[in-house]
């Protein structure tokens, strides 16, 4: 893959949806490779002693995979210059096989120069936002 | 137990440097579920004007995670990791971080305030490369809720 080049991107562009199903075993994978051993994203007791309903997804996992969806677009990687989230609700993940399903979609919404645009994203579950004000501004070929 | 404004300006180093290895940039790569080969095979890397390996946009969390424990443990503060909640959260690449890469870290404490009950906290962790140059600067907004008994007085 390389690049996407300047040319081909005008204000407006959507980009391809990505849709992911987080499970419990995620969870673990995240924790160990990212180091975030924080035990309300993998214990219900921790979960529920601090009050929530159960076992939460880390955020930042729910970034991470929103960002696939910019990458994937970009053709690059490298071409995210800068990337921010703000986390408005848990991604509560269930001790079954299916999990949590996550729906993410992008858009190009402002260029900052003839070879930088940002693209604003939305991540949804159970029919709710999870992160707002999600936009990664992108440098182009 | 409202934070202490005095805080403002206090910097965590991480300590020592952070190896970035081809196996951690892939292990992190498979967590997030991206098959995306430039970030397991440095031939990839190449074509695309890398040296090696590039890790994913959020892999410097790592590093500002190690800035938010020193911050956490730090008794003078008396945070309760317990009852932390990530609000947002931003990185801005000067360039992407590559395998090889030897990252120095270190977390400032930019700002503290308290608002409904919760103490909110916002740090920057500037990660640097073994020459000083700057690779990733990490922002986060953390927010510590106060415990019931204080909500409820």
């Amino acid at each position: 893959m390389s690049r996407r080049r300047r040319g081909e991107v005008v204000e407006g562009d959507e980009l391809p949806g990505l849709q992911v199903r987080v499970t419990r075993a995620d969870l673990v994978r995240y924790a160990g490779a990212s180091g975030d051993f924080n035990p309300i994203h993998w214990n219900e007791r921790a979960a529920q002693e601090v009050g929530l309903p159960d076992v939460i997804a880390h955020g930042m996992l729910t970034m991470a995979l929103a960002s696939r969806l910019v990458t994937t677009w970009a053709g690059d990687p490298g071409a995210v210059v800068n990337y921010s989230v703000r986390f408005i609700r848990p991604i509560v993940v269930p001790d079954d096989a299916k999990g949590a399903l996550v729906e993410f979609s992008g858009k190009v919404v402002r260029r900052v120069d003839e070879g930088t645009v940002v693209v604003a994203i939305t991540a949804r579950c159970a029919a709710q936002s999870v992160l707002g004000q999600a936009t990664a501004t992108v440098a182009l070929a | 137990m409202a934070l202490d404004p005095s805080f403002v300006g206090r910097c965590f180093p991480v300590a020592g440097t952070y190896q970035v290895a081809r196996e951690k940039i892939r292990e992190f790569a498979d967590a997030i579920g991206d098959n995306d080969e430039i970030y397991r095979d440095p031939s990839v890397a190449r074509g695309c004007g890398y040296c090696d390996v590039i890790a994913p946009p959020t892999f410097a969390i790592i590093l500002a995670f190690r800035g938010q424990q020193a911050l956490v443990c730090d008794p003078e503060l008396g945070l309760d990791y317990h009852r932390m909640v990530h609000g947002n959260q931003s990185f801005t690449h000067h360039r992407p971080i590559r395998a090889g890469d030897e990252l120095v870290a270190t977390l400032h404490v930019d700002g503290v305030r308290t608002m409904g009950g919760n103490d909110m906290l916002t740090v920057r962790c500037e990660i640097t490369d073994s020459a000083g140059d700057p690779v990733t600067t990490a922002l986060s907004m953390l927010v510590f809720r106060h415990s019931d008994a204080e909500q409820d007085r």
